[in-house]
């Protein structure tokens, strides 16, 4: 079986998702690091989550597919920014790996890794979220289908148990 | 600190004078949107009513998805300060078709010109920014062109910069402070983005 990271980098690719933009993060940077070395694949790195939100509104007004990849942490910083994808209605796709959830250790991470689900279905946002690494691929390709089909905002939580507790260096 | 003396009016319609199918263009929320409706509404034009900080981010995305148009962002100093962090994120993907406007008048035009941080120091008690320099802001996230133009002088080099020269490029316009008619576009997001899109990709 595929790693359930590469097997998102096939789905980005099966959609033609052609922007991809992220803030580092050790969830994501597997994927990250796909993107990077793609060639069809535009990798965009951001000062802050919310930017992501603004350029893929301009991505879809050019024409293009894309993704945005961040930590529950991040997701605080788009709420006003996401309400976006609803004023203009167009297709939205976002992959969320969850902190402060499953087991987590540091106490810092907890305020908003809980409010994440909230506050993303306060602004209306479709939510899929999956915790086991075979059911990834299908889940992702059906986050897409709802966005760029269906033209919804749509995030995928990759819930804590499938992504592992971090440890800080203790396997 | 010299008084403004370019008026964004008049300014605007010059820089947007003879826009064809090839240039596309996003405005900020207020002043900025009033401005490039002004000049003329049309479907290539994506005048924001709100999300305060996009406008830079979206030019990005749209420079990227639309390599072959020139893509301009016209947008005031209030909205600019809330994504500085944008600009970095436009000089690590450098693309040569972007072009970035500021129409600087130092103030928060919509909520009744309150000063912003552009506003000079030490200017009374409740006229008194940072004097933030914008145009060395941008300069400074890595973006290599960046200029401020404050005179009519400067107009015509100004249009030409902005419409033809190899971006990205960064413009802070020093700006009147003035009570100007609201001259708007349609309002619904969904409209001004299906309008956009069918204009340019040939569906919304």
């Amino acid at each position: 079986m595929n790693d359930w990271r590469d097997d998102i980098f096939e789905v980005f690719q099966d959609h033609d998702i052609r922007q991809v933009y992220h803030v580092p993060d050790a969830g994501h940077s597997r994927l990250i690091e796909s993107c990077q070395k793609s060639n069809s694949i535009r990798t965009l790195a951001l000062t802050t989550e919310e930017e992501g939100i603004a350029i893929a509104a301009g991505a879809w007004l050019g024409g293009q597919r894309s993704a945005l990849l961040m930590q529950s942490s991040g997701v605080g910083n788009t709420i006003n920014m996401v309400g976006l994808t609803k004023t203009l209605r167009f297709p939205f796709l976002t992959l969320i790996t969850m902190r402060g959830d499953y087991g987590e250790f540091n106490s810092w991470q907890y305020p908003m890794g809980q409010a994440t689900p909230k506050v993303l279905e306060a602004m209306g946002m479709m939510l899929y979220s999956v915790d086991k690494a075979e059911d990834v691929k299908a889940t992702v390709d059906a986050a897409a289908r709802s966005a760029f089909h269906g033209g919804q905002s749509v995030a995928v939580l990759l819930r804590q148990k499938l992504i592992g507790i971090k440890t800080f260096g203790k396997k | 600190m010299t008084q403004a003396t370019l008026q964004r009016r008049p300014l605007v319609k010059e820089i947007l004078a003879g826009a064809d199918d090839t240039l596309l263009v996003i405005a900020g929320l207020g002043s900025s949107n009033w401005d490039i409706t002004n000049a003329g509404d049309r479907p290539l034009n994506m005048p924001l009513w709100g999300a305060m900080g996009a406008p830079v981010g979206m030019g990005l995305g749209l420079a990227l998805a639309q390599p072959g148009k020139r893509v301009l962002v016209i947008t005031g100093d209030g909205d600019m300060l809330m994504s500085l962090g944008s600009l970095a994120t436009v000089a690590a993907q450098s693309p040569d078709n972007l072009a970035v406007c500021v129409l600087d008048n130092e103030k928060f035009g919509e909520t009744g010109n309150q000063a912003t941080h552009t506003s000079p120091r030490n200017n009374g008690p409740t006229d008194s920014g940072a004097g933030t320099d914008l145009a060395m802001i941008a300069r400074g996230c890595g973006i290599a062109d960046c200029g401020t133009v404050t005179g009519k002088e400067d107009v015509r080099q100004l249009v030409t910069d902005l419409r033809t020269k190899k971006g990205p490029i960064f413009r802070l316009v020093k700006v009147m402070v003035e009570k100007l008619d609201f001259v708007m576009p349609p309002q619904d997001g969904a409209h001004l983005k299906d309008r956009f899109r069918q204009a340019l990709l040939g569906n919304p």
